[in-house]
């Protein structure tokens, strides 16, 4: 209970952080990825403004036995840098680079305007739930 | 050619002060997930094991979240307006680039971009380092060829 409880706030706050930066606006990112021409730097103060924020949380956390609800922290991911990461972060390079979604705002978007912005997201499902098939079956 | 890619860019204005509370409400998001269950704020994590039966409740409870706002936004009309562009044959295949390269890449803007740079971790660092520039050299791409 308490679990979802911190998952719905968290959700919440995520939500209405993208609709305040604008960011769940494909027109604002694409035009922060367009160095070029009309270039929109608002991207990089959500980034610096999350990661502020975000880095002193991880950083208290560092100091804390185990979370708030929870037993312990997870051990994260230390594969290191493999040829997948690097070409899973491509292929999303390209994709977030042709529409200017990425899943957070993809879903936000999605409410505001579902029509357009459906093909996009059952794209991005398929992709998503079909390379976690593929990996559970090898 | 023309039909399949945007057309040339309309200039949106510098926000940074929406831009800054914005990131700072996301941060907390972020910083209270995992201070609380030591969760890591990744909505392509998150969406991609919404079927694993463990841990489910959170993982819905955060989506639930996360799209509720958007609907109330909608009833107060104070929603922002979504500019998307492309035909729906880009839209579907920017859609299958991002999930599957969000799944392969074991993270996306925020799991990798947010929280994964918030904690220092070096494979986070490569792979916003890489869809940054990828990203950055498509819309230059695209917006300058065709």
């Amino acid at each position: 209970m308490r679990n979802s409880l911190a998952g719905l706030v968290s959700g919440m706050l995520f939500g209405v952080g993208l609709m305040v930066s604008r960011m769940a606006d494909p027109a604002k990112v694409l035009n922060f990825l367009d160095i070029a021409r009309h270039w929109d730097a608002s991207l990089a103060f959500v980034m610096g403004g999350g990661v502020a924020v975000a880095s002193v949380g991880f950083a208290l956390a560092r100091r804390m036995e185990h979370p708030w609800f929870n037993r312990q922290f997870p051990v994260l991911a230390t594969a290191g840098i493999t040829l997948r990461l690097l070409v899973g972060a491509g292929l999303f390079g390209i994709g977030w680079g042709l529409i200017g979604l990425c899943p957070g705002p993809a879903l936000v978007a999605l409410v505001l305007d579902p029509r357009p912005v459906a093909i996009f997201v059952v794209g991005m499902l398929a992709g998503l739930w079909g390379v976690r098939f593929l990996n559970q079956r090898r | 050619m023309h039909q399949l890619f945007l057309p040339a860019p309309a200039p949106t204005a510098f926000t940074p002060g929406y831009a800054l509370v914005g990131g700072l409400m996301i941060g907390l998001s972020a910083a209270l997930l995992w201070l609380s269950i030591g969760r890591i704020a990744g909505i392509s994590g998150i969406i991609g094991n919404i079927f694993a039966p463990a841990e489910r409740n959170w993982r819905l409870a955060f989506l639930a979240g996360l799209v509720v706002m958007p609907l109330a936004a909608r009833l107060f009309g104070i929603a922002p307006t979504v500019h998307l562009q492309g035909s729906p044959s880009l839209l579907l295949a920017g859609g299958v680039l991002v999930g599957v390269g969000s799944a392969l890449g074991g993270g996306c803007t925020s799991g990798h971009g947010i929280c994964g740079l918030s904690r220092f971790s070096t494979r986070s660092i490569a792979a916003t380092g890489t869809f940054m520039a990828v990203a950055v050299i498509v819309v230059l791409l695209t917006r300058a060829v065709f």
